[in-house]
C-alpha cells in the first residue's frame, strides 16, 4: 500500500512495534516495515562504505573481521544441512517413528540416541536444529540431549580427522569416542533426573495444519535458518573477539601444571569455537600439553563453546542454556580426565 | 523481521556464498575442500528465499480471497485476521544479525589473516612424516612449510645443498627481526596457525609487513625459538627476494592431505 511504502524510516519503526493499527485491512499481507528498514540499511551501508572500510582497516579489526567471516562461512553449510534435516524430520517423519525406534524407557533411550549421533556427519552447528526438531517431534528431551552432545564428536568424519591429526597416538581416537559418548549419556541421564520441562522452551513453530508439505518444509527451513543463523552470528562475534584480543602466551604458563593444563585447554575449546572436524589438528599443535589435556579440548569443544551456547539459547531458551552449559562443561572435563586416566 | 525481509536476507546470504564460492574469495576464510558445500548451501538458501516469497504470495492471495468473502463482516474482524498473520510472521530481532556477515563478505571482504595474527600465535611447525624427493632445478621451488620442516627436523640434509625458493608474507617481531610466514589452515581461518622462517643474509632494505615475497636462499644452521610457544624457527640465508602478488590460496593446506 502506497502510504506504507513512502513512509520514512522513523514511521516504519513504531509500526513494527504496534502492528495492526487498523489502517491496513486490505494490505494483501505485505507488511513493508521490515523490508523497508532492510533496504534503507543496505543503502546507508553502501553509501558509507568508504568510511566504514577506513574504520575497519586497523590490523586488529581486520583480523577480527576475517575470523568472524571465516567462522560464519565455515558453519553455514553445516547449519544448512542441519536445518534441512530438521525440516525433513518435522514434516516427513511421523512422531510414531521415533516412538518405535527409541526404547520407551528414557533411561535406555539415552544411550541409543547417543549412539545414533554417530550417523550425522557434520559439525556441531548441524546438531542443534536437528535436536530441536527431535524434541518437537515428541522425543524425550533426555535422549535428544544425548544426541545433541554426541553427534558432533563421534561421527566418522570427525573420528577420521582425529586419527589423521594424531598418527602416533591412535588411542586418542578411542579416547575421544568413549569420553564423548560417556559425557553425552551422563548429561542425558542427568537431565532425566533433574531436568524440568519448564526450563526448556522449544520455539513456537507456526502450526503446519492446512499447509502443503512443501510449504511446511520450506517454512521450517526459513524459520530455523533465521533463528539459528542469528545466534550463530552472535557466537561468531564472541569467538572472533576473544581470538583477536586474548593473548596466547598465557597458555604456555598453564601447560606446566597438570590441573591447570586441562582447565586451560577446556576453556580454550569454549573460547575458540572451532569446528569439530578441525579441532583435532589444533589440539595436535598444542605440543606442550599432555594428551589428557588435549583430550579435554576435544571432548569439551564439540559439546559447548560460545557459538553453540548462543545457538542453544536460541533453540531451547536462555533458561535452559544457562543451566545446561556449565553442567556440560564440568561433566565433559570429568569425562575426559577419567577416560584419559584409563586409556592414555 | 517479516517474511519478505527474511526472504531478502536468505537470498542475499545465498548469493554471497555463491559469489564467494565462484571467485577465489572463499579461500581467504575456509579450506579449498569446502567449496562444493558452500555452493550447495548457497543454492539451498536461494531456494528457501524463493519458496518463502512464493508461499507468501500465495498466502496473500488466499487471505485476499478470504477478505473478499468476508466483505460483509465488520472491519474490526478483518483486522484481527491481519493481526494473527502479523504475529506468526515475526521472527526475533536476533535475525537482523545475519546482515552483518553479509556486509562483511560483500562490502568489506576482509583479507586473509596476516602478520598481526602471525606474530601473536606461536609457530605450528610439525615434524613431517617423511621427506619427498625434491624436483629438479636450482633454485628448487618448495613450500615454506616444507622448507621449515626439512630445515628443523632433517637439518637441511634432504635439500642437498641446493638453494630454495619459498613464498610467504613478511612479518616483523618487536625487535624488528624479519620473518617470512605462511598461515597453515585445517578448516577455516579461526584455526589458522603460522609457520615462520627467519630471514638473514641479503634482506631487502625496506620490508613492509603483510607484503608477499618470493625469496631465494640457502639453508643455514641458524635457528631460534618462537617467544610465544617456544616452537623452533629455522632461518634462510637470503640471496634474492622479489615482491609477488598474493597467491591464489593464501593459506598452506598441505596438512589437509
Amino acid at each position: 500500500m502506497a502510504i506504507t511504502e513512502e513512509a520514512p524510516p522513523g514511521a516504519a519503526a513504531p509500526q513494527q512495534a504496534a502492528p495492526g493499527t487498523g489502517k491496513r485491512p486490505d494490505q494483501e499481507g505485505w507488511h513493508l516495515s521490515s523490508p523497508l528498514a532492510l533496504t534503507l540499511l543496505l543503502v546507508v551501508v553502501v553509501v558509507l562504505q568508504g568510511p566504514i572500510r577506513g574504520a575497519l582497516s586497523t590490523p586488529v579489526m581486520q583480523s577480527w573481521m576475517t575470523v568472524f567471516v571465516a567462522v560464519v562461512v565455515q558453519a553455514l553449510p553445516f547449519l544448512v544441512l542441519g536445518v534441512l534435516l530438521s525440516a525433513a524430520i518435522a514434516v516427513f517423519v511421523p512422531p510414531s517413528f521415533f516412538a518405535r525406534a527409541l526404547p520407551s524407557r528414557p533411561a535406555l533411550a539415552v544411550p541409543v540416541a547417543g549412539m545414533a549421533g554417530a550417523v550425522l556427519p557434520g559439525c556441531e552447528c548441524a546438531s542443534v536444529p536437528v535436536a530441536g526438531a527431535l524434541v518437537r517431534r515428541g522425543v524425550t528431551p533426555a535422549a535428544a540431549i544425548a544426541f545433541l552432545l554426541s553427534a558432533p564428536a563421534i561421527n566418522p568424519i570427525v573420528l577420521t580427522a582425529t586419527a589423521v591429526a594424531f598418527p602416533r597416538d591412535p588411542e586418542m581416537v578411542v579416547g575421544r569416542f568413549v569420553a564423548s559418548l560417556l559425557v553425552a549419556c551422563a548429561m542425558g541421564w542427568l537431565w532425566q533426573r533433574l531436568g524440568r520441562t519448564d526450563w526448556l522452551r522449544p520455539p513456537a513453530h507456526a502450526g503446519h495444519e492446512g499447509q502443503s508439505k512443501g510449504e511446511a518444509f520450506w517454512g521450517s527451513v526459513r524459520h530455523d535458518m533465521m533463528h539459528a543463523g542469528g545466534f550463530l552470528v552472535l557466537g561468531a562475534m564472541a569467538a572472533a573477539t576473544l581470538k583477536a584480543v586474548a593473548p596466547e602466551s598465557w597458555l604456555r604458563t598453564a601447560a606446566d601444571n597438570p590441573v591447570f593444563s586441562v582447565l586451560a585447554l577446556a576453556v580454550l575449546a569454549v573460547v575458540l569455537s572451532i569446528c569439530s572436524e578441525a579441532d583435532a589438528f589444533v589440539a595436535a599443535s598444542l605440543t606442550q600439553f599432555s594428551l589428557t589435556a588435549k583430550l579435554a579440548f576435544l571432548v569439551v569443544g564439540p559439546m559447548i563453546d560460545l557459538k553453540l551456547f548462543a545457538m542453544q539459547a536460541g533453540t531451547f531458551g536462555r533458561g535452559f542454556a544457562l543451566r545446561f552449559a556449565p553442567a556440560t562443561f564440568v561433566l565433559a572435563i570429568a569425562g575426559a580426565v577419567l577416560t584419559g586416566a584409563v586409556l592414555l | 523481521m517479516n517474511r519478505q525481509a527474511q526472504a531478502a536476507v536468505l537470498f542475499l546470504t545465498g548469493a554471497a556464498l555463491l559469489h564467494a564460492g565462484f571467485t577465489d574469495l572463499y579461500l581467504r576464510y575456509v579450506k579449498a575442500g569446502l567449496r562444493p558445500l558452500l555452493l550447495a548451501a548457497g543454492v539451498v538458501l536461494i531456494a528457501a528465499a524463493l519458496a518463502t516469497a512464493w508461499y507468501e504470495w500465495k498466502r496473500a492471495r488466499r487471505s485476499k480471497g478470504e477478505a473478499a468473502t468476508a466483505k460483509a463482516a465488520e472491519a474490526a474482524d478483518v483486522t484481527d485476521i491481519a493481526d494473527a498473520h502479523e504475529h506468526v510472521h515475526r521472527e526475533p530481532r536476533i535475525s537482523w544479525l545475519l546482515v552483518l556477515p553479509l556486509f562483511a563478505l560483500i562490502l568489506v571482504a576482509p583479507p586473509a589473516l596476516g602478520s598481526y595474527s602471525a606474530m601473536r600465535t606461536g609457530t605450528a611447525l610439525q615434524q613431517p612424516y617423511g621427506y619427498a624427493k625434491l624436483p629438479a632445478g636450482d633454485p628448487v621451488p618448495v613450500s615454506l612449510v616444507d622448507y621449515a620442516g626439512r630445515a628443523v627436523y632433517d637439518h637441511g640434509r634432504s635439500l642437498g645443498g641446493r638453494s630454495v625458493r619459498i613464498t610467504g608474507f613478511v612479518a616483523v617481531d618487536r625487535t624488528g627481526a624479519p620473518y617470512l610466514v605462511r598461515m597453515a589452515l585445517n578448516c577455516c581461518a579461526a584455526d589458522a596457525q603460522p609457520v615462520k622462517v627467519g630471514l638473514t643474509g641479503k634482506i631487502p632494505p625496506v620490508l613492509q609487513p603483510d607484503a608477499w615475497l618470493e625469496v631465494t636462499g640457502r639453508y643455514t644452521t641458524e635457528r631460534t625459538r618462537d617467544p610465544v610457544n617456544h616452537g623452533p624457527i629455522p632461518f634462510l640465508q637470503v640471496t634474492a627476494a622479489k615482491p609477488v602478488p598474493t597467491p591464489h590460496d593464501p593459506y598452506d593446506e598441505t596438512w589437509n592431505n
